[in-house]
């Protein structure tokens, strides 16, 4: 067991050294492009881990997750649009518009369960899809370029790509540790305790529905800094950052990486970046190959790549 | 006053009444039991008692108090705990840990995001203190799954107890449980008895006449008949309704 657990954890810190020293590792081996492949992996799984945290941990199946990239990135992209720039002001509209919105949608979405659930956090990220496709002042469908990123305090600049890598890599760092303090906290049992058996909880004496709610806001402003952060490191917003296939691939990235572990959604990430990129290298159908993978990872390999590799430690001791 | 006061309670389900009428009392440190043949309406009892269900009429009192309209968590936090005729704990969860939501729900709000719970002692001594009264400390560490049934109905009720209940009901708790299990389950509530007031729904004949101080027959959601063990015993209408003739 300590011999597995080693393993595990041996993964787990080679990667975190890995990214920690990426952008060193990249310029090294001189192939500046990779430093862009890993830029969006770290912002996709710090969307992916505020996924975790209802899906994995509290049995929320949001399949809306991506419009909080969207809104996150558009909290950028208008102000940019009106010639502000100031990253601290674009940060606390990302935050106060996706914490309004979970609000909100989690106020009426949380009144259902199952594959109701899905399906409502589902059709409010459409709606707020349509909503900014046809605002045409915004650009509608064909999106907004963003001239400048994002200013931010004590000179910190964004369009070097190594800061923004590295401002990227710290929150999700940050992120990670406020969900490991959480989902371990007293809010973290209610939580995870309704996730299987809400009725139980109730009759404990669990008002369970505003924890819910209050986790959902929690995903929500998280995964609302992933799209500030995107829509900084792409220089582009368009309505397509929230379409109902990025919230898919989210939900990918979360199976894929094993739900309800931490560093799961990180592993998901990682692996369906990666297999993204050197599939698509090799033929234009690398979907339908990708798609094979999925399915046989989610017939296989209970608990994603995080199973695995515990299966892995626990078989060696 | 008594701890639990329920006047003419009535729920049907599309024109069948499963429970009619009902008004039973339990008085501070008593044991209720109440029985009844399968389909008389016991569960449904619990569950409108509960808040599980909403009655169609009547009103329920706790210790002095009208909650016949408030929600499940409410009830609970007045000091009602229930344990379930269908084992229902958290299976994501070690033994030690369910015990834990328990005690945990009984103290305050659960706003607290930083300090992990193994590390408050608060909740892990008591629970821990718990598990050696059901006997249950050496599965602490346990998933639940790994449990036997008879474990888990004893799990199920540590769980109602670490709630510090003022009113405990048991919805059979010794549903399926071999006989030396019922012997300990038996042995414990009687352990428990006095200390909180206990409403008992149970089949086993032989434990309602060992445990309970009064005894209440529901039969086709009507109480037909309410008294002492010896009372319900002499009883002719119940004998044919419900023991049969001996």
């Amino acid at each position: 067991m300590i011999a597995g657990l080693k393993l595990h954890g041996g993964v787990v810190v080679a990667i975190l050294l890995l990214l920690a020293f990426a952008p060193f590792i990249i310029d090294w081996i001189d192939k500046p492009f990779y430093l862009d492949l890993v830029t969006r992996m770290v912002i996709l799984a710090i969307a992916a881990a505020s996924l975790n945290l209802i899906l994995g941990y509290g049995g929320m199946i949001s399949f809306g997750h991506a419009a909080y990239l969207g809104i996150g990135a558009y909290s950028i992209g208008i102000p940019a649009y009106y010639g502000e720039y100031d990253g601290l002001y674009q940060l606390a509209i990302t935050i106060i518009a996706c914490g309004s919105f979970s609000l909100l949608t989690g106020y009426v979405c949380l009144r259902t369960k199952g594959v109701y659930f899905i399906m409502i956090t589902l059709a409010f990220a459409q709606m707020m899809f349509f909503a900014l496709v046809s605002i045409e002042e915004y650009g509608a469908d064909d999106g907004l370029v963003i001239d400048l990123r994002s200013e931010l305090p004590f000179g910190f600049s964004l369009e070097n790509s190594v800061s923004m890598y590295y401002l990227c890599f710290f929150i999700l760092l940050f992120f990670l540790f406020i969900i490991h303090r959480l989902v371990n906290s007293r809010f973290g049992m209610v939580i995870r305790g309704s996730a299987v058996n809400d009725s139980r909880m109730q009759s404990l004496g669990f008002p369970t529905f505003r924890y819910r709610l209050l986790c959902f806001v929690i995903a929500g402003v998280m995964c609302g800094v992933a799209g500030w952060l995107l829509g900084n490191f792409t220089n582009f917003i368009s309505p397509e950052m929230m379409d109902w296939t990025r919230s898919g691939e989210l939900i990918f990235m979360v199976v894929l990486g094993g739900a309800g572990s931490l560093f799961g959604p990180v592993l998901g990430t990682a692996a369906f970046v990666l297999i993204e990129e050197v599939l698509s290298g090799f033929t234009i159908y690398w979907q339908l190959y990708f798609g094979l993978f999925l399915v046989a990872v989610v017939l296989f390999v209970r608990g994603g790549l995080d199973g695995l590799l515990s299966k892995f430690s626990r078989s060696d001791k | 006053m008594a701890l639990l006061e329920v006047n003419n309670l009535h729920k049907s389900f599309g024109g069948i009444s499963a429970t009619c009428d009902v008004s039973i009392r339990v008085e501070k440190g008593e044991l209720h039991a109440i029985i009844g043949p399968n389909g008389a309406g016991k569960t449904t009892l619990i569950s409108q008692l509960t808040g599980d269900l909403e009655s169609d009429s009547g009103t329920v009192y706790l210790d002095g108090k009208n909650i016949t309209r408030l929600p499940m968590h409410k009830r609970a936090r007045l000091g009602m705990a229930r344990s379930f005729q269908i084992t229902s704990v958290i299976d994501n969860m070690s033994v030690i840990e369910n015990v834990m939501l328990s005690v945990q729900a009984q103290s305050g709000h659960s706003f607290r995001f930083w300090q992990p719970v193994s590390a408050q002692q608060e909740l892990t001594e008591t629970s821990h203190e718990i598990l050696v009264n059901v006997g249950l400390q050496s599965r602490s560490l346990h998933r639940t799954t790994e449990l036997s049934h008879g474990e888990r109905r004893q799990l199920e009720v540590a769980m109602a107890l670490a709630m510090r209940p003022k009113l405990l009901l048991l919805d059979e708790p010794m549903a399926g449980m071999g006989s030396d299990e019922s012997i300990k389950m038996i042995d414990f509530i009687s352990s428990i008895k006095g200390g909180t007031g206990i409403l008992l729904i149970e089949h086993d004949m032989d434990a309602v006449f060992k445990l309970a101080d009064r005894i209440s027959v529901l039969v086709e959601g009507n109480i037909i008949a309410s008294g002492s063990p010896e009372q319900i015993r002499d009883d002719k209408q119940v004998r044919r309704a419900y023991l049969g003739d001996e």
